[in-house]
């Protein structure tokens, strides 16, 4: 299928980038004129795939200059976008175990265990490649207008 | 804090993992001085909310409980509702 648009943003993995990655990312999404709820799936996702570089992949890096967040965004012609984030920090060794709801590594800074799992519930399809020490990508496909058609 | 010793947290715009860290630190300042019985966090003011909002709310209720107060969640829109309903937090704070 034809890609009709695409965008990149690199940033470097900053709590403050959160809100800045997920408004790109609803931003691009515009185009296609999503429903609110659709909005607010993709702009979960985006949130929870960044925050996790930040508090998961990149939680051994000192320096800054190494903590980096690639976003890529691409809108194909049936309007489905999809969207990877990718970062080169220290990888999941256990995809399946990660996925489980309510399960975290880091339950002393409140993080709940639901990321990955919402992520799922909210794309309509979540991709997850990853290795330890080299980095993780998180694919998502979320399709816009898909529900006004069944 | 009302005289009921209800202490009423209003919230507003997105609260993700940046904000929630320097929330949770001001309220549980403000809990460990006040000891309020019951703590109403109002989201009628937030727009969006990622699981961050999860541990904000699961993290004082654990705190709340062990003061013997209770947690509510108030002003949840559907997005949020949804969220908390996923995480099965419902299930031991009143979210309305």
């Amino acid at each position: 299928m034809n890609k009709l648009n695409m965008f990149r943003l690199t940033v470097p993995a900053l709590s403050r980038n959160e809100a800045f990655c997920r408004s790109t990312a609803i931003a691009f999404a515009a185009q296609a004129d999503p429903t609110i709820e659709e909005i607010a799936d993709i702009k979960t996702i985006m949130s929870e795939a960044v925050t996790n570089c930040i508090v998961h992949a990149y939680k051994d890096e000192p320096l800054l200059k190494n903590r980096v967040i690639y976003i890529t965004g691409v809108q194909l012609e049936d309007n489905t976008f999809k969207f990877t984030v990718k970062d080169k920090g220290c990888g999941i060794s256990d995809i399946k175990q990660a996925m489980q709801p309510l399960f975290t590594t880091d339950a002393e800074n409140e993080r709940s265990g639901m990321g990955l799992p919402i992520m799922q519930a909210f794309s309509d399809k979540l991709k997850i490649t990853s290795s330890p020490g080299k980095g993780t990508t998180v694919t998502f496909v979320k399709r816009i207008g898909g529900r006004n058609e069944k | 804090m009302n005289k009921d010793n209800t202490f009423i947290y209003a919230l507003g715009g997105e609260i993700d993992h940046h904000c929630a860290v320097k929330i949770r630190h001001e309220l549980d300042g403000m809990i460990l001085e006040e000891r309020p019985q019951v703590l109403i966090f109002d989201f009628s003011n937030v727009r969006f909310m990622d699981s961050s909002g999860i541990g904000l709310v699961l993290g004082r209720y654990r705190l709340m409980a062990t003061l013997g107060g209770k947690v509510i969640v108030n002003g949840s829109s559907k997005e949020i509702a949804r969220i908390f309903k996923m995480s099965g937090v419902d299930k031991i704070v009143e979210i309305n």
